[in-house]
C-alpha cells in the first residue's frame, strides 16, 4: 500500500495491511506536525504532492527496501493538505521475520521519502508562511 | 508539437498556474523548455533553488528530448515526511 490521502491516516489500517503470519515484528513510524520550527511558532504544514508520481516514487522505495533487508510487507501512506499539530503527515508500517531488519527498512523508507518523493510542505506559522525545501545533493536511485 | 507542463508549490506559485500547454520545437530538451518557460513567466526566474526534471512521472536528465504529449513537472526540492 503506497498512497498519498486527504484524509487522515489510520494507523491500524497500516498494521492490518503488513500483518503477517510469517513476521515476528512489525514497526511503524509515525511524523507529526511540531509546534515549533527553527524559533518560528508553528501552527500547520500544509502538504502538496504531485499524486501519480509520488505514489510510484513511494512503491519504488518500497521495492527497494525488499531487496535489501528480509521483510514481508510495507506500506507508507502520506497526507496532504494542511496537517495541524499532532496531526499524522505519514505513517510508515513494516513486517519481518525479525525485528532489526523491520527497523531499518522502516529508517530507510522516511529518510529516503525526504530525498526523492515529489511532496512538498509549506509551514504555516506565526506571522507567515514558507515552503520548506532541502535536497540531498546525492545522485538519485536509476540514473 | 506540444507538451503538458505541471507546477507544484513554489513553482505552481511563482508561475499562476498549475498546468499549462506549451509549443515547443521538435528535439527540444527538458532544460531548453525550462529556459522558455522562464521566459514566458517571469517570476519563474532567476532560479534560487536546485530543481530536478520529471518526464511522466519519472525523474530524468536535463538532455532528455522531449516528445509530443509528454507530462513534463520541474521538481523544487522536496519536503516531504515530518
Amino acid at each position: 500500500m503506497f498512497r498519498v490521502t486527504r484524509e487522515a491516516i489510520d494507523l491500524q489500517g497500516l498494521v492490518d495491511f503488513v500483518t503477517d503470519p510469517e513476521a515476528g515484528a512489525i514497526v511503524t513510524f509515525i511524523g507529526t506536525t511540531r509546534n515549533n520550527n527553527e524559533g518560528r511558532k508553528v501552527i500547520a504544514l500544509d502538504y502538496e504532492a504531485y499524486p501519480e508520481m509520488a505514489e510510484k516514487e513511494l512503491a519504488r522505495l518500497g521495492e527497494e527496501a525488499k531487496k535489501r533487508w528480509d521483510i514481508r510487507r510495507m506500506a507508507i501512506v502520506h497526507r496532504i493538505g494542511p496537517v495541524r499539530i499532532t496531526e499524522s503527515s505519514v505513517i510508515i508500517a513494516v513486517s519481518a521475520a525479525h525485528r532489526a531488519d523491520a527497523f531499518e527498512a522502516c529508517r530507510f523508507a522516511i529518510e529516503e521519502i525526504k530525498k526523492s518523493v515529489p511532496i512538498w510542505k509549506k509551514e504555516l506559522f506565526e506571522g507567515g508562511e514558507v515552503w520548506i525545501g532541502t535536497q540531498s545533493g546525492q545522485p538519485l536511485p536509476g540514473r | 508539437m506540444k507538451v503538458k507542463v505541471k507546477f507544484f508549490a513554489i513553482l505552481r506559485e511563482r508561475a499562476g498556474a498549475g498546468e499549462i500547454t506549451k509549443e515547443i520545437r521538435e528535439g527540444s530538451t527538458v532544460a531548453e523548455l525550462w529556459e522558455a518557460l522562464q521566459r514566458d513567466y517571469s517570476k519563474l526566474a532567476p532560479v534560487d533553488m536546485r530543481l530536478l526534471y520529471a518526464v511522466n512521472q519519472a525523474y530524468v536528465k536535463a538532455d532528455y528530448v522531449l516528445k509530443e504529449r509528454d507530462e513534463v513537472v520541474f521538481v523544487p526540492p522536496v519536503s516531504g515526511g515530518s
